[in-house]
C-alpha cells in the first residue's frame, strides 16, 4: 500500500516513518507538515493509505478529510482519545491510533487497513464523465469539470473502478466505467477494440495481427473487435 | 519525581540505533521550539494557543516515558481551554526536566 503521512510534528512523522518501514508491504511515498500540501499532492497522486493527525493549525484532520471526494483508506493519529466517536462517523477511517503508538498496536492498525476494501463512493459524488457537447467532454475531477478536447483523446483504459483518459497533451484519470465513456465518444472517430479499451481510430500508427500501435502505447485487440475495427479502415 | 527515559524510543526503533539517534536529533530540535512557542503564547496570555502548544508537547513527553507528566499536561491542557492556568507550575517544572535530560543525551 501507497501511503502518505500528515502530521505537524516532525517527531511523529519520524516515528511513523519507522513504524512503517517495519511492514514490506507499506510504502511511504511522501510526508507532509501540514494538509493544505497533502491536498495538492492529492490532487495530482492516489494512495491506499493515510496517516492522518487530528490536531493541526489552521487546518485539522477533519477539515482535511472533508476535502476529500474520494477518500483512501485513513488511520488517524492522535493524542487525544476524545475524538474517537466523531472518527467513526467517517467509514474512510479504518483506525484510531493515539501517540506515541506502540509497534503492536500499529501492526493491528494495519492489519485493519488490509483487511478493509478500498472505500466506496456513491458514484453520484466521485470523479465522473459529466458530459459532452459538440467537440468538448467534461470530467468532474475532484470538483472541478474539466474541459477535453475530444478529438485529442486518443486512448482510453479501464483501469478498475476507474479510466484513464490520455490526450495528446495530458492524462486524466477519472472514475467512471469505459461503457459510459463509450456512450459519449462520438462512434465515428471512436472504437472499442478490447473490453479495456476504446482508441482514436484517426491516431492509430500501425496494426500487428492482434494489436494497434498508437503514440507509445501499443494496445491490444480481442478478436471480436477486429473485424469492425478493419471495416474502419481504408484499406488499399 | 519520575524521570525521563528512553524505553519508548527503544522499544519501537526495534534495536535501530541509527533511528534512535534520529530521532533524539529531531526531538532536540523540535523541542526547544515547541519550548519557545508555549512561553511566548502563556506571557500573552493565549489561552487557545497555548493549550494547542501544550497539546503538542504532551507527545513528547510521553515519547520521553512521564507518565504522570503526561497526565498533569492533560490537566492543565483542560485548564487553558477553561481560560485558567493551574497546573502551571508544575507543567514548566516538567519542561525543564526534559530540557536537562536532552541535554545529557
Amino acid at each position: 500500500m501507497n501511503c502518505i503521512i500528515i502530521d505537524d510534528e516532525a517527531t511523529a512523522r519520524a516515528i511513523i516513518g519507522q513504524l512503517c518501514a517495519s511492514v514490506p508491504s507499506l510504502n511511504v511515498v511522501e510526508e507532509f507538515p501540514n494538509a493544505i500540501q497533502a491536498i495538492k499532492y492529492l490532487n495530482q497522486n492516489e494512495v491506499d493509505l493515510i496517516f492522518l493527525d487530528i490536531h493541526m493549525p489552521d487546518f485539522t484532520g477533519f477539515d482535511f478529510i472533508e476535502t476529500l471526494k474520494n477518500p483512501p483508506k485513513i488511520i488517524l493519529t492522535t493524542s487525544d482519545p476524545n475524538f474517537a466517536i466523531q472518527a467513526f462517523e467517517y467509514d474512510c477511517i479504518v483506525d484510531y491510533l493515539v501517540k506515541p503508538i506502540t509497534p503492536e498496536r500499529f501492526q493491528r492498525a494495519i492489519q485493519k487497513a488490509e483487511s478493509v476494501q478500498k472505500v466506496s463512493v456513491p458514484e453520484g459524488d466521485s470523479n465522473k464523465v459529466e458530459t459532452s457537447s459538440g467537440n468538448d467532454l467534461y470530467v468532474n475531477i475532484d470538483r472541478r469539470l474539466i474541459k477535453i478536447d475530444i478529438p485529442s483523446i486518443y486512448l482510453v483504459e479501464a483501469k478498475g473502478d476507474y479510466i484513464q483518459v490520455k490526450t495528446e497533451e495530458k492524462n486524466y484519470t477519472v472514475h467512471s466505467t469505459l461503457k459510459k465513456i463509450e456512450d459519449k465518444l462520438p462512434d465515428t472517430l471512436f472504437l472499442k477494440v478490447h473490453r479495456s479499451y476504446i482508441i482514436n481510430v484517426d491516431k492509430i500508427i500501425d496494426i500487428e495481427d492482434n494489436s494497434v500501435l498508437i503514440k507509445r502505447d501499443v494496445i491490444p485487440v480481442s478478436r471480436s473487435n477486429r473485424p469492425e475495427l478493419m471495416k474502419r479502415l481504408n484499406l488499399l | 519525581m519520575e524521570q525521563p527515559n528512553l524505553s519508548y524510543i527503544q522499544s519501537m526503533s526495534g534495536g535501530d540505533k541509527a533511528f534512535e539517534q534520529k530521532l533524539i536529533s529531531i526531538i532536540k530540535v523540535e523541542f526547544p521550539l515547541e519550548k519557545n512557542v508555549y512561553f511566548d503564547n502563556i506571557t500573552a496570555k493565549n489561552f487557545k494557543a497555548t493549550a494547542e502548544i501544550v497539546h503538542k508537547l504532551k507527545h513528547k513527553i510521553s515519547i520521553l516515558g512521564l507518565v504522570k507528566s503526561y497526565e498533569l499536561a492533560v490537566q492543565y491542557e483542560n485548564n487553558l481551554i477553561e481560560k485558567s492556568t493551574n497546573g502551571k507550575d508544575e507543567f514548566e517544572s516538567v519542561l525543564q526536566l526534559m530540557t536537562d535530560f536532552l541535554e545529557t543525551l
